[in-house]
């Protein structure tokens, strides 16, 4: 059985969600082996090892801090060189796509982003992913070099299994080119104390419908246990910070389900969320092209629907 | 201070964009192409850096010869002068070639900074950035929502998920630019008439030393098996609110089990 490398995403040590889909993908292609960046592995050990990783590498450099994702480009590449592994999986967040593509250009091989599954094939790994705004489903190889793929979260349910999470310590020299460029100051996000965007089951977004005023789509999200998410007409207009933003140029999404408030559907926006498993859009325009895509729709007022809504499931829960 | 800004020609993203069914490429001639939306954000943050100081923003694409049209709106928004890379060879090319030739590109045009968009919005992968960085050995900072240039120092702020951070360079890199940076111009009639007159070169591989066998898509380091169009959405309910359309929406969730 060859390595397939997992690039670690973790918060201090807090392995998420994502990390664990890609070990039980990871399964499917050979033995995981985790690469952990950062001080906190004694924090993340068990969970790696409970998913299936036989070894941790660990790059505990405090250095890395301070520079962008080069040096970690640098060291996965070292890891290719040096375990020939079958693969290398890793989130398809920013900084996992980033690492991808410098580790693309070093290694000499494919990479396919944003992948939702993930096979063994004769000739290395078949990937599944969705095209032009989720319109098209696309079939892709990796035929050069060691397959590298970023994977979205929620593309397979995690299972767990024993693996002997062997730690091991990796090294890397940043090289002149990388230290160029420093991070100079990190103001970390306020937490909202709800889901990650991205990762979450269920998304409740709000566009220029709400005119403004989120109260009622984040109560409405909060019934729910959902992650808010809004348009891109919200962001611009200053309702919301562009992390919130689902669309073409924000998060592209794909919940359980997918609540739409007030908000169009412009392509720009079905591009981020029209491969939701359920969608349910409330907007006050019955011409709206959101509708198009729903499998339940209210021709209404967000702030008359919505706190009903709210006030409907908190009675159901009890 | 002299800006290279890499754009790309591609599909309207409000037509119906699909495949090349006889190599499973993205189908570029059915479709009528323009410049990617998310780099004239690039273009936009080039001109008003060299309009603060001094120094020439040239556009360079890579692509067929339609491609012309993308640089063209840009020497229309005020760029000085446009590189167009178009070889039959480079057809099919995946992120990698691509990169390839924009970094062979770049490095033959006079430049202190090269600005890029966040991701092209056909193939969105957003990648291309770092590998060109990769290929020139320079940093690459993406996702920017502000650019500050003093001297040979660029301060960038780029808003994260999980922080918003400041970034100091000096020397060369690659920046790359959100939606959320600045608010593109529009041609003015006199940039449109202005830029009939400003030079567009037109190189090929062979003025850039690649191999044509380096590029296309035989060249391609993944290859796509197949493609299908997904299945369109079955039609759902929709009901007017009549007082009670937050207790139907809720029935509706609760019969799918998400209440």
């Amino acid at each position: 059985m060859s390595e397939v490398l997992v690039y670690v995403d973790h918060v201090d040590g807090a392995v998420t969600k994502p990390t664990t889909e890609l070990l039980t993908l990871a399964r499917r292609l050979g033995e995981p082996s985790a690469v952990f960046v950062g001080s906190a592995v004694d924090a993340a050990k068990e969970t790696l090892a409970s998913f299936g990783a036989e070894k941790i590498y660990v790059l505990d450099d405090a250095s890395l801090s301070e520079y962008l994702v080069a040096p970690k480009a640098e060291a996965l590449s070292a890891l290719v060189a040096e375990k020939s592994p079958a693969a290398v999986l890793l989130p398809a967040t920013t900084e996992g796509k980033e690492i991808g593509g410098r580790l693309a250009i070093r290694t000499d091989s494919g990479l396919i982003t944003d992948a939702v599954d993930v096979e063994a094939s004769g000739d290395g790994v078949a990937t599944t992913q969705s095209a032009f705004a989720g319109n098209f489903t696309v079939s892709a190889t990796v035929t050069k070099g060691t397959p590298i793929v970023a994977v979205k979260p929620n593309s397979v349910a995690p299972e767990q299994a024993a693996g002997a999470g062997a730690v091991e310590s990796v090294s890397v020299e940043i090289s002149a080119g990388a230290k160029s460029a420093k991070i100079t100051d990190s103001k970390p996000r306020e937490k909202t104390g709800r889901p990650e965007l991205t990762e979450a089951a269920i998304v409740v977004s709000g566009g220029r419908g709400t005119s403004g005023d989120f109260s009622q789509v984040e109560a409405f999200a909060d019934s729910l246990g959902a992650a808010v998410g809004a348009s891109r007409a919200a962001v611009d207009s200053g309702w919301m910070p562009h992390a919130f933003q689902v669309g073409q140029t924000g998060k592209t999404v794909s919940p359980q389900l997918y609540v739409a408030n007030g908000i169009s559907g412009a392509i720009q926006h079905r591009a981020g969320m029209q491969t939701s498993k359920t969608i349910v859009a409330v907007n006050k325009d019955d011409e709206a092209p959101i509708f198009e895509l729903v499998d339940f729709g209210v021709v209404g007022d967000l702030k008359a629907v919505l706190p009903q809504a709210t006030d409907e499931v908190t009675k159901r829960k009890g | 201070m002299n800006i290279v800004v890499c754009v790309k020609y591609v599909p309207d993203a409000t037509a119906d964009r699909t495949f090349d069914s006889s190599d499973n490429t993205v189908d570029r001639v059915g479709v009528d192409g323009l410049l990617s939306e998310l780099d004239e954000y690039a273009v936009e943050e080039a001109l008003k850096i060299v309009e603060a100081s001094d120094g020439e923003v040239t556009v360079l694409t890579v692509g067929p010869s339609d491609a012309a049209d993308a640089v063209r709106k840009a020497l229309q928004m005020g760029a000085h002068k446009a590189v167009h890379v178009t070889d039959d060879a480079i057809a099919g090319s995946d992120a990698i070639a691509t990169s390839l030739v924009l970094a062979e590109a770049i490095k033959k045009i006079d430049h202190d900074l090269v600005l890029c968009g966040m991701a092209s919005t056909d193939g969105t992968m957003g990648v291309v950035p770092q590998m060109v960085a990769e290929r020139l050995g320079v940093p690459a900072v993406t996702y920017a929502s502000e650019v500050r240039v003093d001297g040979d120092k660029v301060t960038i702020r780029r808003d994260g998920d999980a922080a918003s951070e400041t970034i100091e360079a000096t020397g060369n890199l690659v920046v790359s630019v959100t939606d959320q940076i600045n608010e593109p111009r529009y041609p003015s009639f006199k940039g449109i008439m202005a830029a009939k007159k400003k030079p567009v070169e037109s190189w090929g591989l062979s003025d850039l030393g690649v191999d044509a066998g380096q590029v296309g898509l035989g060249a391609a380091y993944t290859k796509v098996a197949s493609f299908e169009p997904r299945p369109p959405r079955t039609a759902g309910e929709i009901v007017t609110d009549e007082g009670d359309g937050g207790i139907k929406l809720v029935e509706f969730l609760a019969s799918k089990k998400f209440v």
